[in-house]
């Protein structure tokens, strides 16, 4: 490892999902040693840093875009970063997300806080410390612009593998005959 | 009966006089997406999916209705028919609920196979999310109208091979769903003779048996070939289910 060549920066986000397919990236096992020496991870729910940072090179979003929080940090990577990749089918569809979105904020709010509950019987109305749902939960792309779209759910290691190595390349991975699927 | 030729990308075929493009395109193995068609069933044209273009006619035409004639030139696949059929996948995609990871029929699903088909990589029109409704009222089987895409092959099997025609069609545009009786529950119907073969015929997960779970509803459509060729040739063939 050297620390003179400029290796790429690479963020991971969780937004409305499940970690699945961050669960399926650390599945790349062994190959995460080979992948830790080609680029820099600058900002990942698996490291610690607060702040999504400027000038990121390829950036994967996990989940769909279901509150004001996701939405704003959508916006702070698409501005802050070369490359978007839709990480995996609730990214790319809203999928299991977005079921709820037939139903109202306040059925949905009502049903998880106080009817599935034995014995708090308040709904959150401090919308600093909790993220305030969207009315409806969106696939990224709906939200901002995305370069690629990485599917399936999760996606397995070897697309992974695949894609960031296309991207490290410079190139826009292509998924539609070799890894488009989705489920 | 006469017979004609006609060219298909390029290539010249003869057909049967009242075949359709269709028929001779899967005879040569020519790629065609389809999804209301199936064969053994009447032809509808409801899906477009096998829109193609024919020299000489300013509209896209659907391979499985339109007949063969003397001399005509049909493309199967261009920029434009592609870019059509994805346009269809999609939006069938967005005006259900379909959410491949958690449905009976996630990867033996003819809506799925066309999504990779027709290369939908993602769906630009907004997603409707209707409030569609799951009717488990039958003691065998299930409809969940949040897979249906309208295809309508469970009404013709229903009607055209078991002859009970517990299925139809109901409402118009968006509004339009397939309803069993008279518009009852399924369990109710006095004509059901919970054959199933609506259930084999369906392309999603919208009919499915009770008691399957993700990815384990897998529908058997040889039953239809078998059936056919018995009436029409008074043969038995054996069951395949490719």
């Amino acid at each position: 490892m050297s620390d003179t060549i400029i290796k790429p920066k690479v963020a991971t986000v969780w937004l409305g999902g499940c970690s699945g397919c961050h669960m399926s990236f650390l599945d790349l096992d062994e190959r995460l040693l080979e992948l830790a020496d080609k680029i820099q991870l600058v900002f990942s729910p698996i490291a610690d840093v607060k702040v999504f940072p400027q000038d990121v090179d390829i950036t994967l979003v996990e989940g769909a875009v279901t509150n004001d929080e996701n939405e704003e940090m959508a916006h702070t990577i698409r501005k802050n970063s070369r490359y978007v990749l839709s990480f995996g089918d609730c990214a790319t569809t809203g999928n299991v997300t977005a079921m709820r979105n037939r139903f109202t904020e306040k059925e949905l709010i009502d049903r998880s806080y106080r009817e599935l509950s034995d014995i708090c019987n308040s709904v959150p109305n401090d919308f600093t410390l909790i993220a305030k749902l969207r009315e409806q939960a969106t696939p990224l792309h709906h939200v901002i612009r995305v370069d690629a779209f990485l599917h399936g759910c999760p996606p397995t290691p070897d697309e992974i593998w695949f894609a960031m190595n296309e991207l490290l390349q410079g190139r826009i991975p292509i998924f539609n005959t070799q890894f488009l699927r989705y489920g | 009966m006469a017979v004609k030729t006609l060219t298909i990308n390029g290539e010249q075929y003869s057909a049967q006089e009242g075949e359709s493009i269709l028929s001779v395109a899967r005879q040569h193995h020519i790629p065609i997406p389809t999804l209301c068609h199936l064969e053994g069933l009447s032809t509808v044209g409801a899906c477009r999916l096998c829109v193609v273009q024919v020299e000489g006619s300013p509209k896209l035409l659907p391979a499985c209705t339109t007949k063969v004639e003397e001399g005509m030139v049909v493309t199967t696949s261009n920029t434009k028919l592609d870019k059509y059929r994805r346009m269809i996948v999609a939006l069938l995609a967005s005006e259900g609920n379909h959410v491949c990871a958690v449905c009976v029929a996630n990867n033996h699903c003819e809506l799925q196979d066309l999504a990779y088909q027709v290369g939908l990589v993602r769906v630009r029109y907004p997603y409707l999310y209707p409030d569609k409704k799951l009717d488990a009222t039958h003691k065998e089987y299930v409809m969940d109208h949040n897979r249906c895409v309208l295809c309508t092959r469970c009404v013709r099997v229903c009607d055209e091979v078991e002859g009970a025609h517990v299925w139809d069609v109901a409402g118009r545009g968006i509004n339009c769903e397939i309803v069993s009786g008279l518009n009852d529950n399924w369990g109710n119907s006095q004509t059901c003779t919970e054959c199933g073969k609506c259930v084999m015929v369906c392309p999603t997960g919208a009919l499915f048996e009770k008691g399957v779970t993700v990815s384990e509803m897998e529908k058997k459509k040889g039953f239809l070939k078998y059936i056919i060729t018995a009436r029409q040739k008074k043969e038995w063939v054996s069951i395949s289910n490719d």
